[in-house]
């Protein structure tokens, strides 16, 4: 028996090494470039009156921005839940698109759809209806839920995927409508995912900043991280810049704390995972609703993402060979990264369940700090770190795979933790009982169950570190560019067309693995 | 965990292999689009190492701006022995950096139209910001800003921002240079016929080729390239009676360099006809000397010499922060 105990405590101590180590990774990474960057500074320096409304405006798009995204996302995900038809697969693959795309490419493809000579302008001119002109708030809004509500449309089909199929048996044996299905069934479903993906979103628009700019019409949509990027690269103010970031990990702690405060309590029953089967939203109206999100998500989605396609196509015969070995390092930096996104956010989500309360809510709010954190401090804060030690361009891409992953973990948490969380409500008392605590309470019990949402876990990581183009600029010279990083290149040598070409291939590549991946995790939690 | 580890060690493992070469090696920084396929990079170190028994290494970062900041964190002990493609807006900081010995002796600077006079950097290439257009949409240009501010609403321009870019930062004071106490009403002027302020050139030169906007802040040699390598005409730059800003990009060598004399070698080399015939067609600027035989087509001078404006880099400097908040302030009316 003591034996047996000791095994068990030296189970549970790896846990925490491993939940803690990552924790601890984020924090250094997170807190260490900040201080680093403050250290270099050789002078102190207040926020200045302009940053104010920066603070205001970023503020103020991000929250729309994450409203809008998740209220469109909930119809569009309750009509992909509720219903088959013939490139479903395809559509929810395609969700994960607009994330990974490269900024400039993605404003350049709405922007022949919305844009002044746009196709929705050359339909209303038709109709005879005025232009409309989409810089400003307008611009930024719908560039972030043309980003982000995808992504929160795969989390909350995720949260419906999620409900035992047993319910909705139960509930058609019961005789309950459709509004009591989802009063009962996929309210309390969604709210356990709701606050994590608006924070989520909120805190992606936070950091905004080419978006916000290019669309924002001008310097009244001036975000906290340009007010950084021109304190770091044209003021050369290292004090500025990391107070500015410093407010802004402030201000998303306090949505996080505040997100994390009002999450729903999961309801404890025991699932079979099994593919769902509905009996619900039979009915014409039903059908007609969800036939018609599904119609305006895609065609929302399609839209822009077709003519970044055409575009690219068109000029594929002049792609240049330079885009292949980038293409490697590319896939390279995005494997890495995936793997210690996925250890990170397992270790952490592990010692955040097997923590009470306060303490675990602390350990899964560290999870979201990478979104809050400057992509440019960060970047110059690991070059003042690294510097004195190494050549800075021999370490390009292993720390960009570095950041990359670590950057994913708040997607592969948000992924994975309700899944867990719900896996622990199911069978967490008979684990307890079985004394399966620690590392083997994850392997043995958690991993078998976490099929689908690792592999899009590992989907969404692999496509964003392939996107990435934050840290490279820093460290790499163009001889060892990764794809994103050749696809500006390109374009600041006027080679627009070219550019195009790569993009195309990237947004490929970039589907590429998510779609191996997702699959992947699909196709086991079938078997 | 382990990944970037071993990914880590292998580079290293690389970089010291790449050391242990015999030859002398040459660390220039650079903007990351200089040393790229299609910029100067790849044919000047070519030319330089054919002659010069050494590895010319290129170390870069994203802009001029970004070279300066990289520069800057590395201070002392930076191993760059050149720092080419400051402009003359930063050239006030990176003197103040301390980190620059003086420049060595220059041949004539016969292409530049203005003289120049200081001590730590040479210039190796030049051009004007202009507002570059397409013949196909828009018949009559603007031959001035008062034009352009007096053109009809519908005539959109899509321009760079002066807080994280170097053209924005030229139209800032070229509009500060030309109106001085004026300029504000010329912003006011311009307003309702910018369609955005972007990030970068990227941004705004790609936003108009999709033709969202009629016009773009861009170079007077930007056409050069659409005629040279596309073989397309119907691009063109506004003249403007005001002149037109200049971007003169310098470089320098650093103090600490353990080249030095490889170094000055690489600076006079830069200003040889051979290199100084390779910039136009790859940099898309003007050569600072004119190398033998002409320029291809879309470099005639348009804009004369006289009408060239400049502002002296510490009056530059000393402009900046007030001509910033003034622009500021009309665009967020």
């Amino acid at each position: 028996m003591a034996r047996r105990h000791e095994r068990v405590n030296g189970r549970a101590n790896l846990l925490v090494w491993t939940g803690g180590g990552a924790a601890a990774l984020v924090l250094l990474l997170v807190f260490g470039t900040l201080a680093a960057l403050a250290m270099k500074a050789e002078s102190a320096s207040g926020l200045q009156p302009g940053d104010w409304a920066a603070i205001r405006f970023t503020l103020l798009q991000a929250t729309i921005s994450a409203t809008l995204s998740v209220l469109l996302a909930l119809p569009v995900a309750r009509a992909l839940a509720r219903r088959r038809f013939p490139g479903r697969q395809l559509l929810t693959t395609l969700l994960g698109a607009p994330f990974i795309l490269p900024v400039i490419v993605a404003v350049l493809g709405l922007i022949t759809v919305f844009g002044r000579h746009g196709l929705v302008n050359a339909v209303l001119t038709a109709l005879g209806l005025g232009p409309i002109e989409i810089y400003g708030l307008t611009g930024v809004v719908l560039a972030h839920v043309f980003f982000n509500m995808p992504l929160a449309t795969r989390l909350f089909l995720h949260a419906h995927l999620s409900i035992p199929p047993e319910h909705f048996r139960l509930a058609a044996a019961l005789g309950f409508s459709d509004r009591a299905v989802r009063r009962h069934l996929e309210r309390p479903a969604i709210a356990r995912v709701l606050p994590g993906v608006f924070v989520t979103i909120f805190l992606l628009c936070l950091t905004s900043f080419a978006v916000a700019l290019t669309l924002g019409g001008g310097p009244r949509a001036t975000t906290i991280e340009l007010a950084i990027y021109q304190a770091f690269t044209f003021d050369f103010d290292l004090a500025r810049a990391a107070l500015l970031a410093l407010v802004q990990l402030a201000l998303c702690a306090l949505a996080a704390f505040l997100a994390l405060s009002i999450g729903a309590a999961p309801d404890a029953a025991p699932s079979l995972a099994t593919t769902p089967w509905r009996a619900d939203g039979r009915g014409i109206p039903a059908r007609i609703v969800d036939g018609g999100w599904i119609l305006l998500a895609t065609l929302f989605l399609m839209l822009p993402l077709g003519s970044i396609v055409l575009a690219g196509m068109a000029h594929l015969p002049d792609l240049p060979t330079v885009v292949w070995p980038a293409l490697g390092r590319s896939l390279l930096v995005a494997l890495a990264a995936t793997g210690l996104a996925l250890a990170l956010a397992l270790g952490l989500a592990g010692l955040a369940l097997s923590l009470d309360g306060r303490g675990g809510r602390t350990i899964e709010g560290i999870g979201f700090l990478p979104l809050a954190t400057s992509p440019m401090v960060l970047g110059a804060g690991l070059f003042v770190l690294l510097f004195p030690v190494f050549p800075p361009q021999a370490l390009a891409l292993p720390v960009t795979a570095l950041v990359n992953g670590v950057m994913s973990l708040p997607f592969a948490l948000r992924a994975l933790l309700p899944q867990m969380r719900r896996i622990e409500a199911d069978h967490g008392r008979l684990a307890d009982a079985l004394g399966l605590v620690g590392i083997n309470r994850l392997r043995r019990l958690h991993l078998p169950l976490l099929a689908r949402p690792l592999g899009f876990a590992a989907g969404l990581t692999a496509a964003l570190a392939m996107g990435d183009l934050g840290v490279i600029a820093l460290f790499a010279t163009p001889a060892e560019a990764t794809l994103p990083m050749q696809v500006r290149l390109l374009m600041a040598s006027y080679r627009m067309g070219e550019a195009s070409a790569a993009a195309l291939v990237l947004l490929l590549a970039s589907l590429a693995l998510f779609w191996i991946f997702d699959r992947g995790g699909r196709a086991d939690a079938r078997a | 965990m382990k990944t970037p580890l071993i990914a880590a060690g292998l580079a290293l493992a690389f970089a010291l292999a790449g050391q242990a070469g015999e030859k002398p090696v040459l660390k220039v920084y650079t903007y990351s689009s200089f040393a790229s396929d299609w910029g100067p990079g790849p044919q000047i170190e070519k030319a330089f190492e054919k002659t010069c028994g050494c590895d010319l290494q290129w170390v870069t970062a994203g802009d001029g701006a970004a070279l300066l900041g990289r520069l800057k964190l590395e201070g002392d002990k930076t191993e760059a022995d050149v720092v080419l493609g400051l402009d003359t807006n930063l050239i006030v900081k990176a003197r103040e950096t301390g980190l620059f010995a003086k420049a060595p002796e220059a041949p004539a600077l016969d292409n530049l139209p203005v003289a120049w006079a200081d001590p730590d950097f040479l210039p190796f290439d030049w051009g004007y910001f202009a507002f570059v257009y397409d013949k196909t949409r828009l018949a009559k240009a603007p031959k001035s800003f008062h034009e352009l501010v007096a053109a009809p609403d519908d005539l959109r321009i899509v321009i760079e921002d002066p807080r994280s870019s170097t053209p924005g930062l030229g139209l800032l004071l070229w509009v500060k240079a030309a109106y001085g106490d004026k300029a504000a009403e010329i912003w006011r002027g311009l307003r309702p016929k910018i369609v955005t302020v972007t990030k970068g050139w990227s941004e705004a030169y790609g936003m108009f080729l999709e033709g969202e906007a009629d016009m773009v802040l861009s170079y007077t040699t930007s056409p050069a390239y659409h005629i040279n390598v596309e073989k397309d005409d119907t691009k063109a730059a506004a003249i403007f009676d005001e002149g037109h800003y200049m971007q003169i990009e310098v470089m320098g060598i650093t103090r600490t360099s353990d080249q030095p004399e490889l170094a000055r070698r690489f600076v006079r080399f830069m200003l040889s006809d051979e290199a100084q015939a390779i910039i136009p067609v790859t940099n898309w600027m003007y050569p600072v000397r004119m190398p033998p035989g002409d320029l291809p087509a879309g470099f005639e001078q348009l804009v004369p010499r006289e009408k060239a404006i400049l502002l002296p880099p510490e009056e530059a400097a000393r402009l900046r922060e007030a001509a910033l908040a003034e622009w500021l302030a009309v665009m967020s009316e």
